[in-house]
């Protein structure tokens, strides 16, 4: 998901106050910035919505690498719109992340040195047009599973974010799949851009939800603080009974012989990511992790020089007003 | 556009005048909108895609109605994605690279400052057409107008790094800014048919907006005059325009009269 692998920290507090902490959660009360909450809980926090915040950020370099190509003057509309929905969401969730005591500037540092991690989705190129369809389709579709359980977080300014993000996605997420459609009612070579979109989207698509619950050591303490809600297997099960009918429409073949529909379950059997290359992936060695953080990097220095000259301007201007009262 | 001899002809300047206004905004939406995703800062990156956006949709007005004139049966999308480097009829300001966030900010301060009075006139326009996108492209002008100049002055404003990136942008821009008030056969047929005023009628209200504002940002105005020109009649662009169009248009151009 957006928030891979966010490891739960360990906590010191004392047992009584934190005995009362689970029993506002588990009455689903919402932790409020004011509120006491456990070392480990804010700490986990904002690792989480750092994460998330930095993925949305991080997530707006694939996609804007079409903006200046887009093909006509709606989609470049569209994708610039959504390209700067993006935007709109880290810059949420990093006020609900400063509500935690951490600053943007310094969360951005973290991004820059390695210390906090964006979605593992993000590492991917994007080669064709058609791309733009698919991480639309695909990528902001299982962003929606994960997020629509978010809205329910025990963290009120993360649940809030969650609401005002969800309905942006699911926008997102029709706006990619129309941007499919065209393509495969388009020409023979529309067509198979559409499939080599698929081929490479799907695997990484699944990695985003995390690895295998058995694999997945982080989890309990989370869920039981309700930063988590469902289970990394549960969110990927979803994703892939709802986009197999979805591929069907498209007249695309999701690249996995092991598909079937399995009557017992009443759910898609399907192969699991190569984990390994996930873990390439999140360690620092997906196709793109070094362009992607050298954008960010460069974005970062070569802008220095105007947030400084903000704040300067804005000083000064403070102090004329004072010396005109 | 009563009471003219020849409407062929005139049909033929409101097209050119009509590709002026057009190419002037998806040109600089197009520069304005490489900064998306990599802008100093979240609040510049969404407020200058917000600007990328109202020039998009600017554009489409012009160009469906330049096309509609034209009546060759071209949409907006043919006019911006089909024509090469000598069809445009951009000033050359608005193709140039953004350079740096500060460049980028002073010309769109510059092309806003000329924008305004321009589009409020053109919202008296004998052309009801016109008359429409300006009043509806004014307000979004208006809107740029306070944010670049806001930007400018507190750029130019803000430290001696800052203030001496302005300089270099408004040295480097100020040869540019003279196109945006030339007079041709197309402004003098379009004055006469009531279209449009002469642009250089706009200058005094401009050079008061540009004064004003370049002062408050501790900037000096050059002292040259010279003009260069030759965008706006498409008789010689710069060399950046045909880089933009690779760009653009690369997709119409591989994959001629696929639809997406
Ligand atoms: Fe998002
Ligand atoms: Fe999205």
């Amino acid at each position: 998901m957006y928030a891979q692998m966010v490891k739960s920290e360990a906590t010191k507090d004392d047992p009584a106050k934190l005995a009362a902490f689970q029993v506002r959660i588990d009455a689903g009360e919402k932790i409020e910035p004011k509120d006491w909450m456990p070392e480990g809980y804010r700490k986990t926090l904002i690792r989480q919505v750092g994460q998330h915040a930095h993925s949305e950020i991080v997530g707006q370099l694939p996609e804007g690498n079409w903006i200046t190509r887009a093909p006509t003057l709606e989609r470049k509309a569209n994708l610039l719109a959504k390209v700067q929905d993006e935007a709109g969401h880290g810059l949420y969730l990093y006020c609900a992340a400063e509500t935690l005591g951490v600053s943007r500037d310094e969360m951005t540092e973290m991004l820059l040195d390695g210390r906090m991690k964006y979605s593992s989705i993000f590492n991917y190129p994007t080669l064709t047009w058609a791309d733009m369809g698919a991480v639309g389709w695909l990528v902001d579709g299982a962003a929606i599973m994960n997020q629509v359980p978010l809205q329910r977080t025990s963290y009120g300014p993360y649940a809030r974010a969650m609401v005002r993000v969800c309905k942006e996605e699911s926008f997102h997420q029709r706006q990619g799949f129309h941007i499919m459609m065209a393509m495969v009612n388009g020409n023979a070579e529309q067509k198979r851009m559409a499939q080599d979109a698929l081929n490479r989207t799907w695997y990484p698509a699944l990695m985003m939800f995390g690895p295998s619950d058995k694999d997945s050591v982080h989890s309990s303490q989370s869920m039981a603080w309700k930063i988590k809600i469902n289970t990394n297997d549960e969110l990927r099960q979803k994703f892939v009974d709802e986009t197999v009918p979805q591929a069907e429409y498209l007249g695309l073949t999701i690249p996995d012989e092991g598909l079937t529909w399995n009557e017992e379950t009443g759910h898609y059997d399907y192969t699991e990511p190569d984990w390994n290359e996930f873990f390439d992936v999140i360690s620092g060695n997906g196709p793109c992790n070094v362009d992607r953080l050298s954008a960010r990097q460069k974005a970062w220095d070569d802008g220095a020089w105007l947030r400084d000259a903000m704040t300067a301007h804005a000083a000064k201007k403070a102090t004329r007003n004072l010396a005109a009262e | 556009m009563a009471g003219t001899s020849n409407p062929t002809q005139i049909d033929g300047q409101l097209f050119e005048f009509l590709l002026r206004q057009g190419d002037n905004v998806l040109v600089l939406g197009h520069r304005t909108s490489e900064w998306c995703g990599v802008a100093p800062a979240l609040e510049e990156d969404i407020a200058l895609t917000n600007t990328a956006l109202d020039l998009i949709g600017q554009t489409q007005l012009w160009l469906g109605y330049a096309g509609e004139v034209e009546g060759k049966g071209r949409s907006a999308n043919d006019l911006a994605f089909l024509r090469d480097v000598y069809d445009f009829r951009n000033v050359l300001m608005l193709e140039v690279p953004n350079e740096d966030f500060g460049r980028t900010l002073m010309r769109q301060f510059l092309f806003d400052a000329f924008q305004v009075p321009w589009l409020t006139a053109l919202c008296a326009s004998s052309n009801q057409n016109v008359a429409d996108i300006a009043a509806k492209s004014v307000k979004e002008a208006i809107y740029h107008l306070d944010r670049s100049t806001e930007t400018v002055i507190a750029l130019g404003d803000g430290t001696e790094e800052s203030n001496a990136r302005m300089q270099s942008a408004l040295d480097y821009l100020w040869p540019y800014v003279g196109e945006l008030f030339g007079e041709d056969d197309v402004d003098k047929a379009m004055h006469e048919a009531g279209v449009a005023p002469m642009p250089a009628t706009l200058r005094g209200d401009w050079e008061t907006t540009v004064n004003s504002t370049l002062s408050q940002a501790c900037l000096t105005l050059p002292d040259s005059k010279f003009a260069h020109s030759g965008g706006r009649t498409g008789f010689r662009h710069t060399e950046h325009l045909g880089h933009m169009l690779a760009t653009m248009q690369t997709l119409q151009r591989s994959y001629p009269g696929a639809a997406w």
